[in-house]
């Protein structure tokens, strides 16, 4: 279970010239590492060197393929080519139980904790051990020795998401491991949080543990990691050392270069207000659900408008309380063309002309196991005659449906195929589309070309730019920078439940919208402009 | 050896054939159980299965029988489809027909054409009510309607034992546990000579139709279906759960209700303790191997039906216990279920594994 | 101690025991993550089975493994629809149910009417002795002392031991435990094995001890009452040893109702421990929290081993 003395070997390390950014010995080395999925390279022959005791970042968007790499390093998947060294020797790591033996430790970005049991017998089951007072003994100490305050008997329901890393990550630290990996740690994590991990980060590099530190949060890297390696697009893009960089120069990296202003959206004169929420609070229902704070925004006609932010942070709770889904508490909350509605329901608001597409397409968008024509009716009856003297008119489904295949290029077997049987890029195409022919006045649309080939995300995009050009107002709540960058007029983040000022999206930067997202605010300057743009609405 | 593949997509087909396959199935594995007990097995299957449908009357009770199965059959299989497990179909119908006897009871004097009407009306706001104690419970105070309705059975069923043996009691039946005899206008009309067949088998035949064009041309027909398979969608798409789930539940209960009374003002003529050989429950077998479809529904009780009948054919002419209704009503449902599983997966040869 | 309080008590015993049987028994299997609807089903045949293995040999002890394996047979046909072939837990449970209920019927037809001695008290030397607690705890027969070290053999079992965590981590997140390499459709059906043996358990007190012949449908709805003796219990052994004993108590006062000087009709007496059940239901779930905590969180959700 420990460490794999036997593979420690001095003689094949030294033989190792492969160059390490960092200066130590290398204790891990990937070569040329290729994984492709039906459809996507996910990792294109890139190179990975870790030396011991550092703490190594891998940088990448969202689709980088970094996720994809370090399955690989943890034997969850296999790799179609390359090669992996430890401590100097080839291994081939068929399972994450192989990689433990070796030294390897893994805390996931989303743990998969039992939140009905305690610390102790979570720990227990994770190592595959009895939960008994010598476990609770090691837990004590590998609490003490790392500054990880524990309560073994306490249940994990009760326990906020940053001590629920804190119990992965003693359990990793339980297995005395040489290499521990760390996926998103900081997503999930309030700022003091992440200042009480990286200071434990640096102790256990200090003890001789290399790290590698799975991120897209630049200045976390900047302030963290000794080395990085950058990933885009699948491929190894570049290998730097994050002190020497700017958090500029880093997005730049990992972006491929500023963002060329032809691509993005002329700045357009906003409308009326046709959207806006007031002085918005909501209480989480239970710890799996984040509490929005004061949110405050305006919509107007013919204007797109961005919300950026990592998902969870509210963005959900965010979309169901102007949907319909959720209430409320004050019915002036949410206004709708100045009509107060924050008390109304889906269906009441959807009458009015508020429509909207959540992240989630199957089971939440679209009923999995219905046809397409059912899918349509699903949401379109409220503003569509879809029916004939109460009934639903089959036909009249059928004839909306083909239309938004035809509009939308939708690939499908037909409109009576079932939503499940679509790729989702295509059912990404008929939810926007079923949305787009209701003519919304005010569409709030979220990760809508998450996980979706670029020509389906190019039809979506155009048709939202349609929409607003039309005069509707357009919500667009979005992890991709991307994608905000070019087609929203005014940026704002979400952060913790807490939505920052908005801004002129001709006048920000990525870094700047990665502060936002971080929670920060921008300097007084541009705070002043974002007020500004804000006053012009209220 | 043989081992199971998930299908690409569910089979549309095997989910018409199943049913028929369990069906199959069953007869064999009857067929099997007769031998054990040693009855000559060509007797038993004309006994069971030919003999009770060969004559007019025979048919006749088929229906008797089966409408109670498809009126109730229809209204679980829309619960169900909403994930709204309402298993207390008994007790509806139990209240049904006491709130109806009531009234039948109260104009016994009467003899006009609206008491037959009234005690519709009585029996149908009785299942109703019964029905909305598990309503009120799930939606008010979070409780589980499978145990609830359930328990309101067994209360149901002390109910109508108390009532025919007090209150409810006929005054010149020497202290028999059971009401007078219902006048005929307060009778169901039969609809053939002959035959015991009343007009209740029209209302089942009525409440087939219903019952499809609202699961599949309703509005609230269709929230109930996209709140049984996917409840995100339906808050998404504006429907109120709570109110799916009060929906769902009064309709069993209106039409257990109006079942129970058709068993009281049709072929039985009076309040006795015991109204129904469990059509309630038999009727969720109903709804399962009906595929919860209405038209589905239609045949799955006339096949129940059957084995109602077939019980007593079975027991009059070859003395086997009356129990055995219930274990190929049982066998009928375990088949049912396992055959599903074709539904979604495709049986494969298993490779055997090269010696290593 | 007045003697009549002395027998009511005795009495409460019995009609507690198989209650907690049947109970303690579901709440293993819903501590698994599973939901069998059944229990009603497998406690009559464990009933019929037991009377029958009874009757014929004359040894009790074979009519108490006949109930058990007559259980367990059961709940392996539902462990296998179930688990195997992925079948809905509620529709496949209401169907052991209505196949039960027929199959004891069939099997119970030729021994309708006939008598059985019951099974004999065990004192307990010395302590059975002792006046009046003595004949309250220590002179029953070997399945009511059964049923207190059953409770307290899972208790220790669910709480103290290292098989005890993996059923409970399987319960409460399938696919957790999954990919911890716990091979969770073994530990169910194992679970639903033993839910079955004790409710196979139960039917045999019921027609062995509490009424001792063969009655159809002599159940009478107690496997119902033990599934909600579970959510009463919030899935912990001690209280649904509390739970069982209060249900036994309002069964037999509605038994003993007319005797107590209660003059209410028998009929409207008896409804008394299906309605408290219903009040019961409310009170713990009416909780949602609580109810959120302890309830298995997987509970009658299929596990696809693919996904």
């Amino acid at each position: 279970m420990s460490q794999a003395s036997n593979l420690t070997n001095p003689s094949a390390l030294s033989s190792l010239a492969n160059g390490s950014a960092t200066g130590s010995a290398p204790l891990v080395v990937m070569r040329n590492i290729t994984k492709a999925y039906p459809g996507v390279l996910a990792n294109d022959a890139v190179n990975l060197t870790i030396g011991e005791g550092s703490i190594h970042a891998l940088l990448g968007e969202n689709g980088a393929g970094k996720s994809t790499l370090v399955k690989v390093l943890y034997g969850l998947l296999k790799p179609d080519a390359g090669s992996i060294s430890w401590c100097g020797e080839q291994v081939s790591i068929a399972s994450p139980a192989m990689a433990r033996k070796l030294g390897i430790a893994m805390v996931f970005q989303h743990f998969s904790l039992f939140d009905s049991l305690s610390v102790l017998e979570n720990i227990a089951l994770g190592m595959g051990v009895k939960a008994n007072d010598k476990l609770r003994s090691r837990i004590a100490d590998v609490s003490a020795r790392y500054g990880l305050p524990l309560d073994p008997d306490r249940s994990v329901y009760t326990l906020s998401v940053g001590v629920r890393q804190r119990i992965e990550i003693v359990r990793c630290l339980l297995q005395e491991p040489k290499l521990l990996i760390m996926d998103e740690p900081t997503s999930v994590l309030t700022p003091q949080e992440v200042a009480d991990l990286f200071e434990t980060l640096r102790q256990l590099a200090k003890s001789g543990m290399a790290i590698l530190y799975i991120s897209h949060k630049l200045e976390e890297i900047r302030v963290l990691c000794q080395g990085a390696t950058i990933l885009r697009g699948g491929r190894k893009v570049s290998e730097v050392v994050p002190e020497e960089q700017s958090v500029a120069s880093l997005a730049a990296l990992m972006m491929g270069g500023e963002i060329p202003a032809a691509l993005r959206r002329s700045a357009i004169v906003a409308g009326a207000p046709l959207f806006a929420i007031k002085e918005l609070n909501l209480p989480a229902k239970d710890a799996n659900e984040v509490s929005l704070h004061n949110i405050n925004l305006v919509v107007g006609k013919g204007e797109i408008v961005g919300i950026a932010g990592v998902a969870g942070n509210g963005q959900d709770e965010l979309l169901a309380t102007i949907s319909g889904e959720r209430l409320a508490t004050d019915e002036a909350h949410i206004q709708f063309n100045e009509t107060p509605v924050g008390r109304q329901s889906a269906g009441a608001r959807r009458r009015l002309g508020l429509c909207s597409v959540p992240e989630e397409r199957l089971g939440h968008a679209a009923v999995p196991n219905l046809s397409l024509i059912d899918n349509v009716f699903l949401t379109a009856h409220h503003r569509k005659p879809l029916r004939r003297l109460g009934l639903i008119s089959h036909a009249r489904s059928k004839a909306l449906a083909n239309d938004i295949i035809k509009q939308f290029n939708v690939q499908c077997h037909g409109a009576s195929a079932l939503a499940s049987s679509l790729s989702g890029g295509n059912l990404q195409k008929f939810i926007v589309g079923r949305e787009i022919l209701q003519s919304p006045r005010v569409l709030v649309i979220s990760q809508p070309t998450w996980g979706v080939d670029a020509g389906a995300a190019a039809t979506i995009h155009r048709a939202l730019a349609t929409l607003a050009a039309n005069g509707a107002a357009v919500l667009l709540i979005s992890q991709d920078l991307d994608e905000l960058m070019q087609y929203c007029d005014r940026i704002g983040a979400l952060c913790a439940g807490r939505l920052s000022a908005f801004y002129p999206s001709s006048q920000l930067t990525a870094q700047q919208v990665g502060l936002l997202m971080a929670g920060e605010k921008l300097d007084a300057m541009q705070a002043e402009q974002g007020a500004a743009d804000e006053g012009e609405h209220s | 050896m043989i081992r199971l593949q998930k299908r690409a997509a569910p089979s549309a087909l095997m989910g018409y054939l199943a049913p028929v396959i369990a069906l199959f199935i069953t007869v064999l594995a009857g067929l099997v159980l007769f031998a054990l007990l040693g009855v000559p097995v060509l007797d038993a299957f004309h006994a069971f299965f030919i003999a009770p449908i060969s004559t007019l009357y025979g048919l006749g009770e088929l229906g008797v029988k089966a409408a109670p199965l498809i009126m109730i059959g229809v209204a679980l299989s829309i619960g169900f489809r909403a994930q709204v497990w309402n298993i207390g179909a008994e007790g509806q119908l139990i209240l049904g027909a006491i709130a109806g006897s009531a009234v039948a009871l109260a104009l016994y004097e009467v003899d006009a054409w609206y008491v037959l009407p009234a005690m519709m009306f009585a029996s149908i706001l009785g299942g109703m009510s019964w029905a909305a104690v598990p309503a009120l419970l799930r939606t008010r105070f979070n409780v589980n309607e499978i145990l609830t309705s359930l328990m309101l059975t067994y209360v149901a069923v002390l109910l109508l034992s108390f009532l025919v043996a007090g209150p409810m009691r006929d005054p010149d039946g020497f202290n028999f546990p059971e009401s007078r005899l219902f006048h005929d206008a307060a009778t169901l009309p039969r609809l053939w000579g002959g035959t015991r067949l009343h007009a209740g088998a029209l209302v089942a035949l009525g409440l087939v139709v219903v019952g499809w064009v609202f699961l599949t041309r309703t509005l609230l027909g269709f929230a109930l279906r996209v709140n049984g398979t996917a409840p995100r969608a339906a808050g998404y798409a504006g429907f109120n759960q709570g109110r799916l789930v009060w929906l769902a539940l009064m309709i069993g209960g209106a039409t257990a209700g109006l079942a129970g009374l058709f068993e009281v003002a049709g072929p039985i003529g009076q309040l006795l303790p015991s109204i129904s050989p469990g059509y309630g429950f038999t009727a969720i077998i109903v709804a399962f191997l009906g595929r919860l479809h209405p038209v589905g529904v239609l045949f799955a009780g006339l096949v129940m039906a059957l084995s109602y009948l077939g019980g007593e054919s079975a027991q009059i002419t070859l003395n086997l216990p009356l129990a055995i209704t219930g274990v190929f009503q049982g066998m009928l449902l375990f088949f049912l279920l396992a055959t599903d599983v074709l539904i979604n997966y495709s049986i494969v040869r298993k490779q055997p594994r090269p010696v290593s | 101690m007045n003697e009549t309080l002395l027998l009511t008590a005795l009495t409460i015993i019995t009609a507690a025991t198989p209650l907690v049987y049947a109970a303690i028994g579901e709440l293993v299997v819903e501590r698994s993550g599973v939901l069998n609807l059944g229990i009603e089903g497998m406690m009559l045949v464990g009933a019929v089975c037991s009377f029958a293995a009874a009757h014929y040999s004359g040894a009790a002890s074979l009519g108490i493994v006949a109930g058990i394996m007559a259980g367990m047979l059961m709940a392996a046909l539902f462990a296998f629809l179930t688990l195997k072939l992925q079948s809905s837990q509620v529709a496949t449970g209401l169907a052991l149910t209505i196949f039960g209920i027929g199959v004891s019927a069939l099997i119970g037809q030729s021994f309708v009417g006939i008598a059985y001695s019951g099974l004999q008290p065990l004192p307990i030397p010395v302590l059975s002795e002792i006046p009046v607690l003595g004949r309250l705890l220590f002179n029953h027969d070997v399945l009511v002392y059964g049923s207190f070290v059953l409770v307290a053999l899972v208790s220790w079992f669910l709480k103290r031991t290292h098989a005890g965590l993996i059923l409970r981590s399987v319960g409460d997140s399938h696919n957790a435990a999954h990919a911890l390499g716990i091979k969770v459709i073994r530990v169910r059906f194992m679970a639903t094995l033993f839910g079955g043996a004790c409710a196979g358990l139960a039917g045999a007190y019921l027609s062995m001890v509490y009424t001792p012949m063969w009655v159809e449908n002599m159940s009478a709805g107690r496997g119902w009452i033990a599934l909600a003796l579970v959510v009463f219990a919030v899935w912990q052994p001690g209280r649904l040893l509390l739970g069982a004993y209060l249900f036994g108590a309002i069964s037999i006062l509605q038994l003993h109702g007319q005797a107590l000087g209660i003059n209410v009709p028998s009929q409207l007496m008896s409804m008394l421990p299906y309605l408290v059940t219903i009040l019961v239901l409310v009170l713990i779930s009416r909780d949602r929290g609580r109810i959120r905590r302890n309830a298995p969180a997987s509970i009658g959700q299929a596990f696809h081993p693919t996904t």
